[in-house]
């Protein structure tokens, strides 16, 4: 349970943590640390370089620019959740951040240190899915951005090249006043999502839906988002049959089943967690009928 | 008996500056308790999963089985050691949050106290009315295999309602 050998870097800069990851061989970047260091306590990883960006203050931000914001790939998750800006704004994202891990864990945890992670169940990934938020990298040649819908490769794999860096992520805000929420099931609070989902809408003066989005994590290798679901939402008056065919498409997920969780349990969770979050971000609509029809 | 590379790092641990060469492999709660001695701190899982090894890290609570001594360099910690004399003296020598465990019943083998006591520390420092779910989430990170939780959470809220009254205008 201890860490193996590694030769420890702290570069102060950006510039200078890329070249590092461009050049060290079976080198692993810290950030928060709060997954990286249990699979090294447990030498599931063995790397021979880690590179921690603490030092770097350039990627720990929370910004406007234009109508976006921008949260710095070091941004640990407790200043995100203490946001006044990102839960005026990024409601989804404020409300998910309160389910990633434990209060211990958010204290050292990074948005970007749980992008680059990718556990199936991570909430901020479904979070950046459901916003199709844009996630920048850094690499020797330059920036590269890339889209939400890009970001995951496969289990656990991001589109993160060895030499590359993942700086920040951008999300554009909804209008103000559409509902949002964010709902999961664990058998404890703060342990992994057996299945999670995020959902946002708008509606016109007249309690149609005008805009939709659902995401389901925990159930599939990666979150995924239901697009077909949402389609089938966009016009339709917002009310329980509606909602309840969204959360077809959920429980339709081809779901991960392990010891402790039969696949056809996480399916089903996956429709009931859908149907909550339709129904909460609903509820939370400002002045449905007063939106522009 | 060294294994790897070692770096010189400062913390300043309950007030006192400690300088030591560590190994960069080293996390903080080994450097806390065999390094310096302060074995109050207690390891359980040293994988993120049981809260034992909670500390204050620049006020925060964070698990010192999760970070590696050299990434603390330069911090102020607190520790298990360390709690009595935050937040002004105290009568008794206790934190009242310890105070209150011992009347509410909150420990047993106390294994799981350390990290309960500091992460219930900074949970009312952000929280002063904290309601009996937020206390539960808060502690939702750390497991106690004896005593249960509700004589914790009964301390907790006891403490807060306690602290809100001594600092109430009067
Ligand atoms: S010893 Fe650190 S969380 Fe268990
Ligand atoms: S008091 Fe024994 S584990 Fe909590």
């Amino acid at each position: 349970m201890k860490p193996p050998a590694f030769s420890y870097h702290d570069p102060a800069t950006l510039a200078e943590a890329v070249a590092l990851v461009a050049t060290l061989d079976n080198a692993r970047v810290l950030s928060g640390g709060q997954s990286l260091m249990p699979m090294l306590n447990m030498r599931y990883v063995l790397p021979d370089h880690l590179i921690d960006l603490r030092r770097i203050s350039e990627l720990a931000h929370i910004r406007q620019s234009g109508g976006d914001i921008e949260i710095g790939g070091m941004t640990r998750q407790r200043d995100i959740e203490y946001s006044d800006l990102i839960a005026a704004k990024l409601p989804l994202l404020h409300e998910a951040i309160h389910w990633v891990g434990h209060r211990q864990t958010r204290n050292r945890g990074t948005i970007g240190g749980s992008l680059c992670h990718l556990d199936p169940a991570a909430e901020m990934v479904a979070t950046v899915v459901a916003f199709d938020a844009t996630l920048i990298a850094q690499g020797p040649s330059g920036v590269r951005e890339i889209a939400a819908s890009d970001w995951t490769l496969g289990y656990m794999t991001p589109s993160l090249a060895p030499d590359e860096i993942l700086t920040g992520v951008r999300f554009t805000p909804w209008p103000d006043g559409h509902g949002a929420a964010f709902v999961e099931f664990a058998r404890r609070h703060g342990d992994f999502a057996i299945a999670s989902a995020a959902a946002m809408l708008t509606a016109d003066g007249a309690g149609r839906i005008t805009r939709a989005v659902l995401t389901i994590g925990g159930v599939g290798p990666a979150p995924v988002r239901l697009t077909e679901a949402e389609q089938g939402l966009v016009g339709q008056l917002a009310n329980e049959t509606a909602f309840a065919a969204a959360a077809r498409h959920a429980a339709a997920i081809e779901a991960i089943g392990d010891a402790l969780v039969p696949a056809e349990y996480r399916a089903h969770l996956a429709g009931v967690m859908a149907k909550r979050a339709l129904a909460k971000a609903w509820s939370r609509i400002d002045g449905k009928g007063k939106l522009a029809a | 008996m060294s294994w790897g590379e070692s770096r010189t790092i400062t913390l300043t641990v309950n007030g006192t500056s400690y300088t030591r060469e560590v190994e960069v492999r080293f996390h903080l709660a080994d450097v806390l308790r065999h390094e310096l001695g302060l074995t109050g701190t207690h390891l359980g899982c040293e994988h993120g999963v049981c809260g034992a090894c909670t500390v204050l890290i620049n006020g925060r609570s964070a698990r010192s089985c999760l970070m590696l001594a050299v990434q603390a360099d330069g911090a102020e910690i607190t520790t298990i050691e360390g709690i009595a004399d935050i937040d002004g003296p105290h009568a008794g020598g206790l934190h009242p949050l310890q105070e209150a465990f011992r009347e509410f019943h909150g420990l047993q083998c106390g294994f799981c106290t350390p990290g309960m006591l500091t992460t219930l520390i900074e949970l009312l420092r952000d929280n002063p009315a904290p309601t009996e779910e937020e206390v539960r989430i808060a502690i939702s990170g750390n497991l106690c295999r004896c005593t249960g939780y509700q004589g914790i959470v009964d301390a907790a809220l006891a403490t807060a309602k306690n602290l809100r009254e001594a600092t109430a205008p009067a």
